[in-house]
């Protein structure tokens, strides 16, 4: 069994014991264990069930390569799934359950999976599934889900109560990882002047060094990291951040790095996770290396675990996987593994080592503890169910044949350590197979580039593929000391302090063990442990023609699961290698992406949640709006009153309300959000001739002009009222959401197209709050209001004035949109709600009726008033809206005038513009289609129309709409037919588009 | 003028830095070739500082100019003077090539003091706000986490953010999020 | 994520203050133009794998727009310059010419 030995353990604190839940059971540990250290200790070997077959599984690893482990963390609304063990630090009052079971851990109805799992092979689920089509959507895929997935999403209405929060840091020199390389390359690259940061994915400095033993410098290297942090620390150009992963590297040197601030210690204020938005000249990764599992029969079996996991769980916890551990192996460093054991009282009966000649060093040393080494051997099986019982020995030359059963309640299993290059890979460095270490590392030469075109990723120490202590410190040294240099540093020296530790003998590549396992064997032989893919998979995929290995991924599921296959990529693309007899590099392996380990949804949204979600834009009268029952309207970011509801109102009764009250009195529209923009300079009319389709140059100052303008391809855009304010200056009026994009629009074409130009342009639009007063009484209100001449004489429609009325100042536009008698009056914002308020009292004598965006948008289709977003969509040019009275004739030119002589924007069968009327007054559909005769090529019906705009009228008490007709402008009368969703199309006659005033008597008087 | 609102009316935050939406603040945006000596000069005369260089501010007392692009300024006025002063301005620069806008009422402005200043903007502009890359005496254009933004320093514990008046609730609300006491990243104040 | 010097306001801005805009150079056909010049101008594009000549706009930031000589394929930006021009500068020429031998853009070789 796994247990708490009484030695060891330097991460915990054996005076802090610490109490925590896994599947209901209350389990202890000590401050410090991971919860996968701390299961162990409680004897919790079997930790979940395997993806595809349920197998039981138990820890492999003891970092974030861990693909086993996986538990949901948390209740309720901090429920997270697939959180890995291994790297979950345990406090008190953790709760943790396992994962992929039904009805629990122990007894799970899916095993049957793995009874029937020589029918589930590679591609079962493509080759079984295609036939008949139908089944797929509607039975297959609502089982297959139900079954399969690993932890439980938390509820879709959960609300996750943590902050998160982003932070935009700038270094020369980024170093990722804090273990004993990337502590060397950040103290020579700070030691020469740069700038530096170091990331460290877990709570501790030092990575496996000090669990590995050897001396750096003479010290131990626990003794010689303290030294190390100590002097960074010092330094004012130095920042170590530790529970901060580097997650990804991307283009021109911008890293994302995902700091777990509270996940250790929930109780603690402030943001669980923090996102680093870093950007680094240079980029030191110093990952390390992530140990192989070997391809042996019941290599998944709880107990068989990897050598360095083993080591790491008793030195860093003091935890024992069990009494007697045999280790497995193709190199000398997990005799490291089996040495520790037995100097920490626990029995190794035997080391089986692939290698015909064993090792070096480490092997003698081993022998000379009495340690049993059998070379030239193989586990030819592990036997077991949900622990490992014991170990077949057989001839790694061979196919299996058992020489002997070692009986065990664990096995160290070590194939040989793979770099992990994924960060220097993010970004398109290359690699490059390394025959000795069987591994691919780094290729130096095909580094990824920033925008310089010079490299920016620098490996250090295992990452690089350096492993003896003394290799990894000068690598590293030397690293620093490049990444300092490349920044423009000094360039201190690149002397790297000693490191003493055995000399290990070369590793024999062992990918099946034993070499010629039968097919039995290899059908239990596990690569992905977490996506169930075993080395027959690959075989299959293989021999089924999938020589790619991008597809033999796919195929297979070959390192798609969360853990992206950080243990097994190597072993499977080896096997894969083997099956279509190429070699390793010419397989090559997958792309590696970004994140290194999956982040927090949290984290990449950050601050964006709750009020601060999006910016919200509010008027000045923002809050008296919400006060009177505004019912919102999202346009843009902007929030404008849809209408404004009356206790116990309807929506619907509420606009009927408002149309009615501005018609036959006063209303007041907040029209706030219309752009303003200033154009000024001795070009400005010849820009606004460009701009505009009709000519605003000959504008007289004082009065006002409706243009249109389009886009380069002839498109209308926007629209609105220019208002010449002296010779040389123009205020522009855009739509609401037209504002940011016209001003940025003439920006453009004065500075990239016309920069000769003298003309000048400022976006004014929230300088001032605007007040629509609407209606037969408005001018009645402004009089009461008192100040300026607002009489028909003094100011006509299409004119605007400086003045003053009741004490405000004001720019007074005499312009309508809705027919009626209107002003739109301009205050500064700042004065916008003192002056609505002024309204609002001085109106009630005339029932003042503030009404919201769909009073406006009927009162303009009662007019016949086009809207840019209902008779525009990006495809309707001024001339498909009979706006050809705003189109200039005597222009040279202007943007989207060439566009519009093209052959497909003359043509004829255009739709155009025209309004319609239901035979029964009832309301179109909006976007309903007219439907013509006959059917198109794909058997659709065809249609000669579709309805852009449609309300009630309160007005007129009928349904009104408008549309676009095949030769709608020359059918005045005909009745045509409308889709209305299922139900039976409606006829609806065409009229023109100006259902209401069309003469323009209520407005101009 | 007594009815004048502000966007936020006043509000303030204390946290890692004290956050306080400043009345007052008078802004008028300048058009024209900020080397043009006619207009130096009339700017000068009526604010009383030199226009900036790149990304600089000239500062003094109440008065001030903002760099904003080669050919646009930002200039600070009391907010009672800025209706005035631009009107001033654009009288001695009719002749000129230029555009004077009061636009004191389209803009919120945030001032933050305290030392975690730098940090509470680093949580939110893509910026270096090191003490060796951000200064006061600088001011720098960019976006504040969704919205456009500007910021400089008036001295090494005191900032002002400039915003749209329409997303002063949104910037105060981030503001004030990354300035939670809670939430202290010590990356430039260790 | 993209790093592009702004040459205007000299900040290195990352690609969150940037608004990409295309095509660069690109000459205004009007009413006289021909269909094909004009259809030239609005749809037909370059798309290489390697140098290209954009148009950014320093949109949270200056507000100018500016060209980029950039590689599409390495990323890498040779260049940035003012946008009130119809060509690109001789030193960022000299520059990609240097660096990447045999590059030829439209009629730029």
């Amino acid at each position: 069994m796994s247990t708490r030995v009484q030695t060891q353990g330097r991460l915990i604190n054996r005076n802090r014991p610490v109490s925590f839940k896994f599947n209901g059971t209350l389990m202890k540990g000590y401050q410090g264990d991971t919860l996968a250290s701390a299961l162990l200790a409680n004897d919790q070997m079997l930790m979940g069930r395997s993806f595809k077959y349920h197998r039981p599984r138990g820890v492999v690893a003891s970092g974030s390569e861990e693909p086993n482990a996986l538990v949901n963390l948390g209740t309720g609304n901090q429920i997270e799934p697939n959180q890995r063990a291994t790297t979950t630090e345990i406090f008190h009052g953790l709760t943790a359950t396992s994962q992929n079971h039904w009805p629990s851990l122990e007894y799970d109805v899916g095993i049957v999976n793995n009874v029937l799992s020589r029918f589930l092979s590679a591609g079962f689920y493509y080759k079984m599934f295609i036939h008949p089509r139908p089944f797929w959507k509607h039975i297959y895929e609502p089982f297959i889900r139900h079954s399969a997935g690993l932890g439980k999403a938390p509820d879709a209405e959960a609300r996750d109560e943590d902050r998160y929060e982003h932070f935009y840091a700038f270094t020369d020199v980024l170093v990722i990882g804090g273990g004993v390389a990337g502590l060397q390359s950040a103290l020579t690259a700070a030691r020469a002047g740069a700038k530096v940061l170091l990331l460290e994915q877990t709570a501790h400095l030092g990575g496996r060094a000090p669990v590995d033993g050897g001396t750096i410098d003479g010290m131990t290297p626990e003794a010689w990291v303290e030294k190390a942090r100590a002097e960074l620390a010092a330094m004012p150009n130095a920042q170590i951040r530790t529970r901060t992963m580097g997650a990804g590297v991307y283009d021109h040197g911008y890293v994302l790095g995902y700091e777990r601030l509270t996940d250790h210690a929930p109780e603690v204020a402030g943001p669980r996770h923090r996102l680093w938005r870093i950007r680094a000249a240079q980029i030191i990764t110093a990952t390390g290396a992530i140990e192989r599992p070997l391809s042996f029969a019941g290599n998944d079996i709880p107990g068989v675990m990897l050598a360095s996991a083993v080591r790491d769980y008793l030195v860093n916890y003091g935890v024992s996987p069990g009494d007697r551990t045999v280790v497995v192996t193709n190199n000398d460093d997990a005799y490291r593994t089996a040495i520790a054991l037995v100097r920490a009282g626990l029995k190794v009966p035997a080391i089986l080592d692939a290698r015909p000649q064993g090792g070096g060093a480490l092997m003698e040393e081993a022998k000379a503890l009495g340690i049993r080494v059998e070379t030239g051997s193989a586990a030819v099986k592990v036997k077991g169910a949900k622990r490992v019982h014991s170990v077949c020995r057989g001839v790694q030359a061979g196919e299996g044949e058992v020489l002997e059963e070692i009986f065990c309640d664990a096995v160290a299993m070590s194939g040989g350590w793979s770099p992990v290059v994924h960060l220097w890979s993010h970004c398109g460095g290359k690699l490059t197979w390394d025959t000795d270490q069987a591994a691919f590392r780094p290729d130096h030469d095909r580094a990824p580039t920033s925008h310089d075109g010079k490299p920016f990723v620098i490996t250090s120490g295992a990452a690089d593929g350096a492993f003896h202590l003394n290799d990894v410190l000068q690598n590293a040294a030397n690293a620093g000391q490049a990444a300092a240099g490349r920044v423009g540093a000094e360039t201190g020296d690149s002397a790297a302090p000693s490191g003493v530790a055995p000399d290990e003998a070369p590793l024999v590549p062992v990918w099946m063990m034993p070499q010629g396992a039968q097919k039995k064997l290899r059908m239990k032989a596990w690569l992905d442990y977490q996506n169930d893919v075993k080395v027959s998979d690959v075989q299959l995929a293989a021999q089924e023609g999938f020589e790619s290995v991008e597809h033999t991924k796919r195929y297979t599921t070959l390192g798609m699961a969360t853990d992206q296959g950080k243990i097994s990529n190597i072993n499977g693309l080896a096997t894969l290698a083997k099956a279509l007899d190429a070699e390793i590099p010419q397989v090559g392996t997958t792309t590696f992406r970004p994140p290194y380990t999956p982040i927090s949804m949290g984290a990449i949204a950050g601050e964006a949640r709750g009020e601060i979600f999006q910016p919200i834009r509010k008027t000045p009268m923002y809050d008296w709006h919400d006060a009177h029952g505004a019912h919102w309207e999202p346009v843009g970011h902007w929030r404008r009153p849809y209408a404004f509801l009356r206790s116990g109102e309807s929506v619907h009764d509420a606009v009927n309300r408002e149309v009615n009250a501005t018609r036959k009195s006063l209303g007041l529209l907040d029209a706030s959000t219309l752009g303003k923009i200033i154009v000024k300079g001795p070009d400005a009319g010849r820009f606004l001739d460009m701009l505009y389709t009709n000519m605003m140059s000959t504008l007289k100052v004082g009065k006002c002009r409706y243009g249109l303008m389009c886009s380069e391809n002839g498109f209308l855009s926007d629209d609105g009222v220019v208002a010449r304010i002296d010779e040389d200056t123009f205020l522009c009026h855009t739509t609401t959401g037209g504002a940011d994009r016209i001003h940025a629009h003439m920006e453009e074409w004065l500075q990239t197209e016309w920069w000769d130009w003298k003309v000048w342009t400022v976006n004014a639009t929230e300088q001032f709050a605007q007040v629509a007063v609407v209606g037969p009484n408005a001018r009645k209100l402004l009089e009461k209001l008192g100040g300026m001449d607002v009489s028909k004489e003094a100011l006509a429609f299409m004119e605007w004035k400086d003045g003053e009325l009741g004490g405000f100042p004001v720019r007074a536009y005499r312009i309508s949109f809705s027919g009626e008698l209107s002003y739109e009056i301009a205050v500064p914002a700042n004065l916008g709600r003192a002056f609505w308020d002024k309204l609002i009292e001085v109106g009630k004598e005339w029932d003042i009726t503030p009404y919201g965006t769909e009073a406006l948008h009927i009162m303009r289709a009662e007019k016949g008033f086009i809207m840019i977003g209902d008779e525009t969509d990006g495809t309707v040019i001024p001339q498909d809206l009979g706006l050809d009275w705003a189109i200039s004739k005597k222009k040279e030119d202007y943007i989207g005038k060439r566009a519009q002589a093209r052959s497909h924007m003359t043509d004829p069968k255009r739709w155009k513009l025209v309004g319609l009327e239901t035979l029964d007054g009832s309301v179109l559909q909006d976007g309903a289609y007219a439907i013509a005769d006959g059917v198109n090529e794909n058997g659709q019906t065809n249609t000669e129309g579709r309805v852009t705009s449609t309300y009630h009228s309160p007005t007129l008490n009928k349904g009104i709409a408008m549309g676009l007709v095949l030769n709608g402008p020359d059918r005045m009368g005909e009745v045509i037919s409308f889709t209305n969703g299922d139900n039976p199309a409606k006829k609806a006659r065409i009229v023109g588009p100006v259902f209401f005033d069309p003469e323009g008597e209520k407005q101009n008087v | 003028m007594s009815n004048a609102a502000l966007a936020l009316g006043g509000a303030t935050f204390d946290g890692l830095v004290k956050i306080e939406e400043l009345a007052g603040q008078g802004m008028i945006t300048l058009r024209g070739d900020l080397t043009d000596k006619t207009i130096v000069k009339a700017v000068k005369d009526v604010f009383g500082v030199t226009l900036p260089g790149t990304r600089e501010t000239t500062l003094a007392s109440n008065m001030g100019a903002l760099w904003m692009s080669p050919d646009e300024a930002l200039l600070l006025c009391p907010y009672e003077e800025a209706q005035q002063r631009g009107n001033e301005l654009a009288a001695k620069l009719s002749d000129a090539h230029a555009l004077v806008v009061n636009v004191s009422d389209a803009r919120a402005v945030f001032q933050l003091k305290g030392r975690a200043l730098r940090e509470v903007i680093a949580k939110l502009a893509p910026v270096d706000m090191s003490p060796d890359a951000f200064q006061p005496g600088m001011v720098r254009r960019t976006r504040m986490a969704q919205v456009a933004a500007a910021f400089w320093m008036d001295d090494t514990n005191t900032a002002r953010v400039v915003c749209f008046r329409s997303v002063a609730a949104y910037v105060f609300g981030i503001l004030s999020a990354s300035a939670d006491d809670a939430s202290a990243v010590n990356y430039f104040t260790r | 994520m993209l790093l592009i010097n702004c040459p205007y306001c000299g900040v290195a801005a990352e690609e969150t203050e940037l608004h990409a805009g295309g095509e660069a150079h690109l000459k205004r056909f009007g009413p006289d133009s021909s269909d094909d010049d004009f259809t030239g101008y609005l749809f037909h594009r370059e798309n290489p794998k390697g140098v290209h000549f954009e148009r950014w706009r320093h949109v949270n930031g200056c507000g100018k727009w500016f060209h980029a000589a950039r590689c599409t394929n390495t990323l890498e930006v040779f260049g940035t310059y003012k946008a009130q021009t119809t060509e690109p500068p001789k030193d960022i020429l000299d520059t990609i010419r240097a660096k990447r031998p045999g590059f030829n853009w439209r009629d730029i070789a």
